[in-house]
């Protein structure tokens, strides 16, 4: 079944044209990878499904239902959660009060405090609860972030660069929690780490000066002439 | 009277409240434009700007033209020299974040017209203009079919009040000059555009920033110096021209000079004539609902382009 | 001790001081204080919308006006007992902050600020103008005899006091509670992050609406209880100066705490009282703190406690 799809979705700055035409399909319970050089449209693209911005022209559709015209609020109440790729959390509220947040839309009391609790340490967060989050690192920011993505129990989580800035270490402990995610959640994953890409990913999307270039699993992709082309620069 | 010489004498006086409008506006619209921020403490520049008219002019004595010509040429100076001090002592702090700058402005403006009262007293005092013809002016009707010249009781201006006129026209061309033509105002203009750009190719952001400030201010003055053998010198009289600059700065579209000139005119005229019909107090009302509603409406200004 | 218990402590602590203080202090602070109650009401209002949900209104002498006017002219005009006049006060409150709130929020930062100053410029003069109803900037008197409510004098100190009082600590309650309930933590998220706000799913716009409308209808309520209570209505309440005031008090106590605008209050009074007996330009005082406070202590007085001594002041 499929979850999310765009119909002709387009989306022009000034004359340029940052997404053209995308139709795109993801069924429910696959981890997509979104790729493409930089500059190609992909942050535009997201934003364009969770609403942070409004398309010139075409559709999204969630879950069998026309969005295209919901403010991205509605959007997220109907089980999209989006990360930001530049770290956006509440500064001067602590840790806690953040992941809080993000579930007190769907949760309250005693069932918030431990599904807040356990988003944290999903993330590994857990030692750190009661400081500002504007005092974390920038590794554990965007681990912060991914936790007040979690916690919201997406249909649809939309993470854009999340590895960007991990360490190492922090990148394998990424890997498992989207390995844990795998089948229950559908996960759509903007990164530009290609070995995150080739082991997390079910099926990968290269987009291309805003426009679909190839799609296919990891493998295809890797052995694909057309991408190789577009990341060298000689297409 | 008749309406038509009714209107003509309406427009006359409207032309004189536009010209002095289009100076204080463009000093305002300078200041956002340039600084992005709101300068609430404007109309408290106009204020000084009047009283120290007043007392320059007191202080001279001799013929009234005397002590008026000097004060045109210093009061400006003296106040623009006292908003730039603000700017670099308070302003400049905040880092001109522009809402903080707005409360700091607010208490400007009451410390501002709090020492004029504990001065210069809570009086009106009148400063006599430099000269004062009275010039009747004549009106056209028909007397047997033709169009005959004639000279309506009470049509009459002054010339001090066309020389207003003209003193402001000229004094705006003298900023567009300054602002189009001269490498301060292109320093400005770069400021205006982008601020972080500026600084990166060594413009001295801060310096063209109390320079703008006291610009804006001494224009304000400036044309307080000019009003006040109309209108007199009172310590309150900065809330009409901060509340008519305001809403001249947003009709004309936020920062844009030839908009606010525009505005400016429009709104002087109209409210000469508007108060002929209605009551000043609804024709205030009529003008403080337009401007919200055009700023949430059409922020961009009546005459402003949007932004994409 | 618990967040939980010193926040009932120090809460509760302030309103059995004032309650006690009734019987202790002379007459004329007793006055003042029953009037700093009342003014500290329309600064709690003020800190909802400016310090939780970080919206800085430039009119909410508008709300106050409304408030009083709507009391005040339900007295005068329509002759109705106070009860009731006090409920007419809070529903114009509800009914402007609605409205305002529904335009002035299509805009933001600086545009709110200026246009929250014009609509509020708009509603005094348009006081002015129906001046056979509102006697203008002298304003009118509301009698002794209008002042019963259910058989108690408010004109007699001690029942004014008590007046002033019941609405200080609801007003205090109620907004302790409401910021510490999930509406009030989305209002600080708002204040904190608007578009995260957003993209978590909160409907920023409704939640800034409903924040104007608690705003504005707790500043009207604190606009009747005054007009009732010291029994004079006057369009001075509804002019710049009066929507400066809760900014300078909420500033000074400190922006965003609860306690804040009773303390920002009660010092800008005595300061200007003060101030008043040796010049009658007080308001430069009042000018000289905005300065001040803007160049050296943006939090104010509790917000510097909330920093040093306990962060989870709420």
């Amino acid at each position: 079944m499929t979850l999310l799809s765009t119909r002709g979705l387009s989306k022009r700055f000034a004359g340029l044209h940052a997404v053209e035409n995308v139709d795109f399909d993801l069924p429910q319970g696959q981890v997509r990878a979104l790729i493409g050089p930089n500059g190609a449209g992909k942050t535009t693209f997201v934003s364009l499904l969770c609403g942070r911005i409004a398309p010139t022209q075409g559709t999204v559709i969630f879950d069998g239902r026309d969005i295209s015209r919901l403010p991205a609020h509605k959007r997220i109440n109907l089980g999209m959660a989006y990360t930001f790729q530049i770290t956006s959390v509440f500064a001067n509220l602590t840790v806690t009060e953040n992941v809080a947040l993000a579930a007190r839309r769907r949760l309250r009391g005693m069932a918030m405090v431990q599904a807040t609790e356990q988003a944290l340490a999903q993330v590994g967060l857990e030692g750190r609860l009661d400081q500002n989050a504007g005092d974390l690192s920038y590794g554990h920011q965007r681990l912060l972030e991914i936790a007040m993505g979690l916690v919201q129990h997406p249909r649809l989580l939309i993470l854009d660069e999340p590895t960007q800035g991990l360490a190492d270490s922090e990148i394998e402990g990424f890997m498992a929690l989207i390995r844990s995610l795998a089948g229950h959640t559908t996960i759509l994953l903007v990164e530009h780490n290609m070995s995150v890409v080739m082991q997390a990913a079910d099926q990968i999307t290269v987009l291309n000066f805003g426009q679909i270039l190839a799609q296919g699993s990891p493998d295809e992709i890797r052995a694909d002439r057309a991408v190789q082309a577009a990341y060298l620069g000689t297409g | 009277m008749e309406i038509g010489p009714y209107l003509m004498l309406a427009s006359l006086e409207g032309a004189v409240t536009a010209a002095v409008l289009a100076l204080t506006a463009v000093g305002l619209s300078l200041v956002f434009g340039v600084m992005r921020v709101v300068n609430v403490a404007h109309g408290e520049f106009f204020m000084l700007g009047a009283v120290l008219a007043w007392w320059i002019t007191s202080l001279i004595g001799g013929h009234p033209a005397l002590g008026f010509a000097v004060a045109l040429l210093v009061v400006p100076v003296l106040v623009g020299l006292l908003a730039a001090a603000a700017d670099m002592t308070v302003l400049k702090r905040v880092a001109y974040d522009p809402e903080r700058t707005i409360v700091a402005t607010i208490g400007i403006l009451y410390i501002l017209q709090q020492v004029t009262l504990m001065t210069y007293g809570a009086d009106a005092r009148p400063v006599e203009p430099p000269f004062n013809t009275r010039l009747a002016l004549p009106w056209v009707e028909f007397v047997g079919g033709k169009l005959q010249l004639y000279w309506p009781w009470g049509l009459s201006t002054t010339s001090y009040k066309l020389a207003v006129i003209g003193a402001a026209a000229g004094v705006l061309l003298g900023v567009w000059w300054g602002m189009t033509r001269t490498k301060v105002g292109l320093l400005m203009r770069a400021t205006q555009m982008d601020r972080d750009m500026a600084l990166a190719f060594g413009i001295p952001v801060e310096r063209v920033y109390a320079l703008v400030f006291g610009l804006g201010a001494g224009l304000a003055a400036m044309a307080a110096v000019l009003i006040v053998p109309i209108q007199q010198a009172h310590y309150l009289m900065g809330g009409d021209p901060l509340l008519l600059s305001f809403i001249v700065v947003i009709i004309g579209g936020l920062g844009s000079l030839p908009g606010t000139v525009v505005a400016a005119i429009l709104i002087g005229l109209s409210d000469g004539i508007i108060s002929v019909f209605f009551s000043p107090t609804l024709a205030k009302i009529l003008a403080t609902l337009l401007v919200a509603l055009v700023l949430v409406f059409r922020p961009q200004g009546l005459f402003g382009v949007r932004r994409a | 001790m618990s967040d939980r218990a010193k926040t009932v402590l120090l809460h509760g602590g302030l309103l059995a001081l004032l309650f006690a203080l009734q019987f202790m202090l002379p007459a004329y602070h007793h006055g003042n204080l029953a009037r700093v109650m009342v003014l500290a009401s329309y600064a709690i209002g003020f800190n909802v919308l400016f310090g939780y949900t970080g919206l800085l209104s430039l009119g909410h002498a508008m709300f106050f006006a409304a408030g009083m006017y709507g009391m005040g002219l339900a007295v005068q005009v329509f002759d109705a007992a106070p009860a009731l006049a006090l409920v007419a006060g809070a529903g114009a409150g509800l009914v402007v902050s609605g409205v305002v709130g529904m335009l002035a929020l299509r805009t933001a930062g600086v545009a709110f600020m200026i246009v929250t100053l014009m609509f509020a410029q708009a509603g005094y003069l348009t006081i002015l103008y129906f001046g056979s109803y509102t006697r203008g900037d002298e304003g009118f008197v509301i009698q002794q005899a209008q002042r019963i409510l259910w058989g108690i004098d408010l004109s007699d100190p001690t029942n004014r006091y008590f007046a002033a009082f019941a609405l200080f600590a609801s007003c205090l309650l109620i907004t302790l509670w409401l910021v510490r309930a999930p509406f009030g933590k989305v209002l600080i998220a708002i204040r904190e992050n608007e578009e995260r706000a957003m993209m978590l799913g909160y409907d920023v716009f409704a939640h800034k609406l409903a924040a104007v409308i608690v705003s504005g209808t707790i500043a009207a309520m604190a606009g009747a209880v005054y007009g009732l209570l010291f029994g004079y209505v006057g369009a001075s309440f509804a002019s710049v100066q009066y929507s400066i005031f809760p900014l300078l008090w909420v500033l000074l106590g400190g922006a965003g705490t609860i306690l804040g605008p009773f303390i920002g209050t009660l010092f800008m009074f005595y300061l200007i009282d003060l101030s008043s007996g040796i010049t009658t330009a007080y308001m430069l005082v009042a000018g000289v703190a905005l300065v001040a406070l803007t160049l050296f202590a943006p939090q104010g007085l509790a917000g510097a406690v909330r920093k040093r001594i306990w962060r989870g002041l709420p």
